[in-house]
């Protein structure tokens, strides 16, 4: 997940163009620019390692755009109604338009689509482990947009003033889209709430499983996450897993107030000494099952993605045999 | 939206709208099965724009069949509360997706055929109708564009490639006799500046279809004598299975609203 810390194993590291030498003048004149607040460019020099994290970092955020469209790709063609399976559709849309404007920022660091595409399909890539949860009834389409998409968001704000240019840019218009994704799927169950019983249950169901994966999100606690600290000090990170956890917490509660659900959390109570909710221990155990593998649809998560690019393989290299094709027609001709 | 043109509705009229809905909603529900799941992640935004727009026209055009039927029927009651013969989109339409050669196809042979319907009907002596024309005609060309590029990529391009598409034309052109084949309903919405006939249609569907199949060197099959009766509401064994999917939920929940 976008702030999960998950390492690079080792020779995976991205390629170095040829003037990213370390050079300790450089890195003086970077480490200002950082400290003044201001944004690194492609073509500027920047250290090896904050390169290293940003590619890390952003392709594990396309690459969970992408698989994010599975979950809830998984209902489109039973929306209960056409307005809703037309919003969704916009919605899963949007997820892939984010996933290309992040692969593009990906590739100004010196990676290619494809390469990031293939670590991704071998399995060597992570994507967010919130996907590897399975969607089992509509409701979850709507809890998906407002607790993950609003777990995304108070993990992506900061991000648009990210100290890398174009991750700060592509991360602007993706939290515009983010937020209206997620008030459409609040008012998705605000529809539900004010419908019959069953459909209540539907909610209650789905924020019974979605509530601690979404917690999740935000990464281990900030005591174990190594690499956060270095992320604080190079402006990509701006807010630490934890405080992020809390502000998401504090928000929401009031949110399933009005909604008419009950959060699953018996210890969840507001602190009048802290001015914040308290909640109970996020089970890491499951968290770091799903990360390494073991969720329930890690597998199929993986083999659909997998599915879809060797299925498409055909129709790639004609597009490209096509175009020589012409190209050569073009030039045989003038 | 109301039926301004016409003082009362004929049934023929109901049918020419529910035909042009249904066959909005069907495509569409096809093409969305794709997100997700397309070659590529440009053409995946491309085939879910496009699920979109079919989508978007399914609603205008059901509401408004809705409002001309005069029962209290919407859009969703419409969609997701009939049953397999009460459907009157052409079988193309419902036909699986298989691979992307055949929805390429598909969509190409629809789309082109979509681009002069609309045309057609900005004109319609129903103003509402024209509306709804004038909207999807500017979805129509890039939906013709869109799918007679991949058309002549795919035809034009790697041996599998070619022979996919040509297998995906082979199976699907003779469903195309149905879009052409005459029907009273054409008959009597073609009488009353509804819209054309679509039968008339066959001439122009072909002159802006058969140029780009040649373009993209694959052999149009020759006329047989299947015939398909998806419009007259006798549809594929495949109809049942994708609006078993479709319907599942409003069926389940009776009474609810989403």
């Amino acid at each position: 997940m976008y702030t999960q810390a998950l390492d690079i194993p080792p020779g995976e590291q991205p390629k170095r163009k040829p003037d990213a030498v370390e050079n300790a003048a450089y890195q003086a004149e970077f480490d200002a620019r950082i400290d003044a607040g201001a944004t690194i460019e492609a073509k500027d020099w920047m250290p090896e390692a904050y390169r290293k994290t940003l590619v890390r970092q952003i392709s594990q955020h396309a690459h969970s755009e992408i698989v994010g469209m599975l979950p809830e790709g998984n209902w489109i063609s039973r929306a209960p109604s056409l307005k809703r399976k037309a919003i969704l559709l916009a919605k899963v849309q949007d997820e892939g338009g984010h996933g290309l404007y992040l692969y593009a920022a990906a590739e100004t660091l010196g990676v290619s689509r494809d390469e990031l595409t293939e670590a991704l399909l071998s399995g060597k890539a992570k994507y967010s482990s919130i996907f590897n949860y399975p969607t089992l009834n509509w409701a979850d389409v709507g809890v998906i947009g407002w607790l993950v998409d609003g777990a995304a968001i108070m993990n992506q704000i900061p991000l648009c003033k990210c100290s890398y240019g174009p991750y700060a840019r592509a991360m602007v218009r993706v939290c515009k889209e983010e937020s209206f994704h997620q008030r459409q799927g609040y008012d998705a169950l605000l529809a539900m709430m004010s419908g019959t019983d069953a459909q209540r249950e539907l909610v209650q169901d789905a924020v019974n499983r979605w509530w601690w994966p979404s917690l999740m999100m935000f990464g281990p606690h900030d005591a174990d996450s190594p690499n956060s600290g270095q992320s604080m000090r190079w402006g990509i990170k701006r807010i630490s897993n934890d405080d992020l956890r809390q502000k998401f917490v504090d928000a929401t509660v009031k949110q399933a107030e009005v909604l008419g659900v009950t959060l699953p959390d018996d210890e969840l109570k507001w602190n009048e000494a802290r001015g914040h909710y308290d909640f109970a221990a996020i089970d890491w155990d499951e968290f770091w099952n799903v990360v390494n593998g073991h969720g329930q649809c890690n597998v199929d998560r993986l083999a659909a993605r997998v599915k879809a690019w060797d299925d498409g393989a055909w129709v790639r290299e004609a597009a490209v045999a096509h175009a020589e094709k012409q190209a050569a027609r073009e030039k045989a001709a003038a | 939206m109301g039926a301004t043109a016409m003082t009362q509705t004929t049934p023929a009229h109901l049918e020419y709208v529910l035909r042009l809905g249904d066959a909005a909603l069907i495509h569409g529900q096809r093409l969305s099965e794709w997100c997700g799941h397309a070659p590529v992640l440009e053409e995946d935004l491309a085939l879910a724009n496009m699920a979109l727009d079919f989508v978007g026209q399914a609603r205008m055009l059901l509401s408004y069949a809705g409002t001309l039927e005069g029962k209290g029927r919407d859009e969703d009651a419409l969609a997701f509360l009939r049953h397999e013969g009460q459907y009157r989109h052409p079988t193309l339409c419902e036909l699986p997706n298989t691979d992307f050669a055949h929805t390429t196809i598909k969509g190409f042979l629809l789309g082109s055929f979509n681009l002069l319907m609309w045309s057609r009907l900005c004109g319609s002596s129903d103003k509402a109708l024209a509306a709804i024309a004038a909207k999807s005609l500017k979805e129509a060309r890039y939906h013709a564009e869109h799918t007679g590029d991949w058309v002549i990529r795919l035809g034009d391009g790697t041996d599998e490639s070619h022979r996919r598409a040509q297998a995906a034309l082979d199976i699907l052109w003779p469903y195309t006799n149905e879009l052409f084949a005459a029907n009273p309903t054409d008959d009597a919405a073609a009488a009353a500046g509804v819209g054309p006939a679509w039968s008339e249609l066959a001439g122009e569907w072909e002159a802006a279809v058969l140029p780009v199949l040649q373009q993209a060197t694959l052999t149009v099959p020759a006329r047989t004598p299947f015939q398909s009766y998806g419009k007259f509401g006798r549809h594929s064994e495949h109809l049942g299975h994708l609006l078993a999917v479709m319907q599942h939920l409003p069926r389940s929940f009776p009474g609810a609203t989403w």
